[in-house]
């Protein structure tokens, strides 16, 4: 039979330090969907959606009761819906929003990624038309996720794209207003995005990708802390150590569950995506972590540093228990999901400066941030062009979920509920970046050799 | 499929023979069993066979909480492949 103690490991992971799947997305290619007749691709994303994900909740669901593991969410990623949208005559894409809305409604996921568009290197007409519809996309539905990638290693920032992004960011706030701009929180900008991505809102299906996919989020902030208490006062290399078995069995479980459910769906495995996915709830939190490798609070120095260790660590465990291993696969950082972040700020000890330093060495960026509502579109937009020249620079994902709170200030704070949690208004430096936002075009692509 | 049942808690009678009646009655076959004290708690580890379980495992499952309700402990039933695959390569 099993040791006694490794089953008793394993549900204590479950039960007291929270180990959960954070998600099981299914990837879906709406390829085939383009109509000149927006009508027409409508209905074919609508019949599609509901074809390939209509058993999706009921096997996770099936799952669940087989290993006992708490499967969180259930969602769909879909192909770019600027390339899927941009083939019919319709000026505005916000009818193709509310049809993913009621595709999601209908197979019973609560979120759906795909209203997204990237536009690194410039615009093609859907994009252009994707954008502008986001305003009112992201305040009618309730379910639909965006992205818009504005950068790459390859073609450099697209400062145009940056540019409308703060624009448009402003409006979306502006649109959702009576929700402190919740609207906000479900667009995600980015450089090199990652194309297998489950996790929202930033999740949308890439175009080298197949017809269908599974891939699977999983998390466990409170099994690697609880790890990381058993290793107090020891040395770096010990921890470290502790970090990658930990993030090894959970990938393992992972790897189990994401099997089982594309079995189960008769849909190819895609990717395990080794994040450490924080939530509001107690013992879920990254910021934690940090805190437990011997920081009076997450924010303070060192936290770059305990950061770059965690992130790597997690990785290093994870590979080897996955055949595939994508998405963002790292710590995540969001402010408003994350109690110890939150803590952090109202304490004074993290700021925006210091956790635009932490995305230097972890797997996504300034992500639920919410700032005064009256910072201005070009001080948000500077905000995305230096985010964007960390990833373009250093050859990695970077993102920017940021927030304008529509009539708060600092010292007020966003309540969003659920997973989105709250977010206390951080400081912006008051000085202008509007010139510099107005000269448009792009900073080219970085040489990649000769790095110092 | 195998699974394994697990009851934790303090040990009190008749904990095994309860859950190996629920057991009976569904027609699940008990393959092993060990109990011990890990953690300062009270931990029952039985190994079942469900091959020929005579109702869903949800109704298995219920009937199990349901009982480890009424004895103060938490049991649970879980395939065995998740402790196969998180620790052992």
């Amino acid at each position: 039979m099993i040791n006694p103690y490794e089953i008793m490991e394993t549900i204590r992971m479950l039960e007291e330090e929270k180990l959960d799947i954070r998600t099981i997305t299914m990837g879906i290619s709406l390829r085939d969907c383009a109509d000149s007749d927006g009508d027409k691709a409508r209905k074919n994303i609508y019949d599609k959606i509901c074809k390939y994900a209509g058993q999706l909740v009921k096997v996770a669901e099936e799952i669940e009761l087989k290993y006992d593991i708490p499967i969180i969410n259930k969602r769909i990623s879909l192909t770019p819906m600027a390339m899927v949208a941009e083939a019919s005559d319709d000026d505005n894409f916000v009818k193709f929003a509310e049809t993913m809305d009621r595709a999601a409604e209908s197979v019973g996921v609560d979120f759906i990624g795909g209203f997204s568009a990237l536009v690194h290197k410039g615009y093609t007409s859907g994009d252009r038309r994707l954008i502008k519809s986001l305003p009112e996309a992201l305040a009618t539905t309730k379910r639909v996720c965006s992205s818009v990638n504005v950068a790459t290693t390859k073609a450099g920032i697209n400062m145009d794209a940056v540019a409308d992004m703060g624009r448009i960011i402003k409006k979306i706030a502006e649109y959702t207003a009576d929700n402190d701009g919740i609207g906000c929180s479900k667009l995600v900008v980015f450089a090199n995005v990652p194309e297998d991505n489950p996790f929202m809102a930033g999740a949308f299906h890439g175009i080298g990708e197949g017809e269908c996919v599974i891939n699977v989020g999983i998390s466990g902030p409170g099994a690697v802390k609880s790890a990381l208490k058993r290793v107090k006062g020891r040395p770096f290399d010990e921890v470290a150590e502790s970090i990658k078995k930990t993030a090894f069995k959970i990938t393992r479980m992972g790897q189990l569950v994401a099997k089982e459910a594309s079995e189960m769906l008769g849909v190819s495995f895609g990717i395990i995506d080794l994040s450490l996915a924080p939530t509001p709830a107690v013992g879920d939190s990254v910021a934690r972590i940090l805190e437990e490798m011997g920081l009076e609070r997450c924010g303070t120095h060192g936290t770059t540093a305990a950061l770059a260790l965690l992130n790597d660590a997690v990785k290093k465990g994870g590979v080897m228990a996955s055949s595939h291993v994508g998405g963002l696969s790292g710590a995540f950082i969001p402010v408003s999901e994350d109690a110890g972040m939150i803590e952090a700020v109202e304490k004074g000890a993290l700021s925006l400066e210091k956790l635009e330093a932490m995305t230097c060495v972890c797997s996504v960026g300034l992500d639920m941030i919410a700032v005064p509502g009256k910072t201005s579109a070009e001080t948000i937009s500077a905000i995305i062009a230096d985010e964007m020249a960390i990833g373009m620079i250093n050859n990695k994902t970077t993102a920017v979920r940021i927030i304008p709170a529509p009539g708060k200030d600092l010292g007020e704070e966003v309540v969003f509920g659920g997973l989105f949690g709250r977010a206390p208004i951080m400081k912006v430096n008051p000085f202008s970046s509007t010139e510099f936002i107005a000269r448009g075009g792009r900073i080219p692509a970085p040489l990649n050799s000769l790095r110092n | 499929m195998r699974a394994i049942i697990t009851v934790i808690g303090m040990d009190k009678k008749g904990i095994i023979a309860k859950v190996s009646n629920i057991l009976a009655e569904s027609d699940v076959n008990i393959l092993d069993i060990s109990q011990t004290i890990l953690d300062e708690y009270f931990t029952m580890i039985m190994l079942v066979d469900l091959e020929n379980i005579n109702s869903t495992l949800e109704e298995l499952k219920e009937k199990l909480i349901q009982s480890g309700k009424s004895l103060g402990v938490s049991i649970k039933l879980q395939h065995e492949d998740i402790f196969k695959s998180m620790h052992r390569i």
